[in-house]
């Protein structure tokens, strides 16, 4: 139950200015300026715009900072602030095969056409602190090769679909537009779109959970990384005045595909199946996560039996939105007055009449008292 | 549009030079795109999430009109950007301005190359170690 109460304004304000203090921090501290942490933290602020599903690196970076870091309040940030956005419609599907390439691995095929590119990775460090890091004015001087990467590289899946030995991944009859959960309420079961768009803006600890599960035995797949890919691809939108496609300029994308054990019918001989993640930003962690829960939840479409957490979309897709999520556990510290009160309430009467009824019982073991009748 | 979508609000301000006469068709608006990717690349359309658009509309005072669409919040860039493009369809191909966005769009292709080459450096050359004789 819920009841107005009043009250609590001036210790609200009081809370803000003391939160604006705790986050500045030590003042004989420089202040961080959005700008650095656009560019010194941008695996954060690619983070922040997949959960807060809002592309847009400042202000990703300015979420941050008013968070104090909490990349789940920053995501609530961005989510709050889109809604007061107009949208001005869709872009065209993103090829992502057009990619400009900063890193591209795979698994499956050590010399693939356009090869393994390690590009900006953590992968191979060693992960002892750097502790130069600590003073300031490092300067990198990454080398560069001769010549650039080869301008498009194939989609390792489609090296595998070229021979007939995956999945085929085509759109449906009519090329649908996807259904956007932004604006119409989920049902079950869902569709891929709506998976997708559901874990692109999950949260990643709960999908690299869901992920690892996977892998550990509940949902049994095997998975290989087909490949992950990491760079820049182009936005192009169709406004209604111009009725052409307008390049809105690059977006950062990181995109997985990961390649599974077989299924097969009788129409169609085994093949590998697919499972694939797309994200914002430099995110490999959250890519590959949403890529194996992607195949989970693909269980269904397989006839596969779906014991596991990870192949249910209802439970992946209500629990994945740590917005949501985070609402729901946090508004337990509001106040509770009048339901905990009815509780209290309830609790002493159940008590209480739990004693008298022991004094009746009590009582009626008396041997003076006459027998219960029979029933 | 593309270059002026990838230039700066600076890039674009210094090659337009002084702003001229306009009326604004349709102020600088912010708002979102939502962005759509393709299961497993080539697939089912999916929203993956929007992206901050800004667009401005002008007409100049000869009755051209220029547009601007980008990525981003800035409305200064956007109104810039739509001016600029209202006065490349004015002048002739090989103009002062037209070989300044060629010039920009030279440039971000040499940034991207660099990128790119800087990528190629990661590159790896696998060797196989042969044993035993």
């Amino acid at each position: 139950m819920y009841v107005a109460v009043k009250g609590g304004e001036a210790a609200i304000l009081a809370t803000h200015d003391l939160v604006a203090e705790a986050r500045r921090g030590d003042p004989a501290v420089p202040e961080i300026s959005v700008a650095q942490i656009r560019e010194q933290q941008a695996l954060a602020c690619a983070r922040v715009m997949n959960e807060g599903s809002l592309y847009d690196q400042d202000l990703a970076a300015l979420a941050l900072k008013q968070s104090q870091g909490d990349v789940i309040e920053a995501a609530f940030l961005m989510r709050a602030y889109r809604t007061t956005l107009p949208r001005f419609g869709s872009s065209e599907p993103l090829d992502t095969a057009a990619m400009a390439i900063r890193r591209r691995v795979s698994a499956t095929y050590k010399d693939l056409p356009g090869g393994q590119v390690l590009g900006p990775t953590y992968d191979y460090t060693h992960r002892l602190f750097d502790f130069a890091l600590m003073d300031e004015g490092g300067e990198a001087a990454p080398r560069s090769a001769p010549t650039p990467l080869d301008a498009t590289m194939p989609r390792v899946p489609d090296i595998l679909g070229a021979e007939g030995l995956m999945e085929a991944e085509e759109p449906p009859e009519g090329d649908p537009r996807p259904f956007d959960l932004t604006r119409d309420p989920v049902s079950f079961p869902a569709d891929r779109d709506v998976r997708l768009q559901s874990m692109a803006r999950g949260d990643e600890g709960f999908l690299l959970g869901l992920g690892y599960s996977v892998q550990r035995g509940f949902g049994g797949t095997h998975p290989f990384v087909g490949e992950v890919r990491v760079g820049e691809v182009a936005v192009e939108f169709v406004p209604e005045e111009l009725g052409f496609a307008v390049d809105l300029g690059d977006v950062t994308l990181t995109e997985c595909q990961m390649v599974n054990q077989f299924q097969g019918s009788k129409e169609v001989p085994p093949q590998f199946t697919r499972g694939y993640g797309l994200v914002f930003g430099h995110s490999e962690r959250k890519a590959m996560s949403m890529s194996l829960v992607d195949r989970a939840l693909k269980a269904r479409d397989f006839g596969e039996a779906t014991n596991y957490p990870a192949q249910q979309d209802e439970f992946v897709l209500y629990h994945a939105d740590n917005v949501e999520a985070a609402g729901f556990v946090e508004h337990l510290k509001l106040p509770h007055y009048v339901d905990f009160q009815g509780e209290l309430e309830l609790i002493r009467r159940i008590r209480r009449e739990r004693e008298e009824r022991l004094a009746r019982e009590q009582g009626a073991k008396e041997p003076d008292t006459m027998p219960e009748a029979a029933e | 549009m593309a270059t002026l979508a990838r230039a700066s609000r600076s890039e674009i301000e210094t090659l337009l030079g002084d702003p001229p006469d306009h009326d604004l068709l349709k102020a600088p608006e912010t708002g979102t795109v939502m962005v759509e990717g393709r299961a497993g690349g080539a697939g089912r359309r999916f929203n993956l999430g929007e992206a901050t658009v800004t667009r401005c509309v002008v007409r100049l005072s000869n009755g051209r009109m220029g547009f601007s669409y980008a990525l981003g919040r800035d409305g200064r860039k956007a109104r810039l950007a739509a001016l600029l493009d209202a006065r490349l369809q004015d002048e002739a191909e090989g103009s002062d301005l037209h070989q300044g966005v060629a010039t920009l769009a030279a440039q971000q292709t040499s940034a991207r190359d660099l990128a790119s080459r800087k990528a190629a450096a990661t590159k790896v050359d696998f060797f196989t170690l042969v044993r035993g004789s």
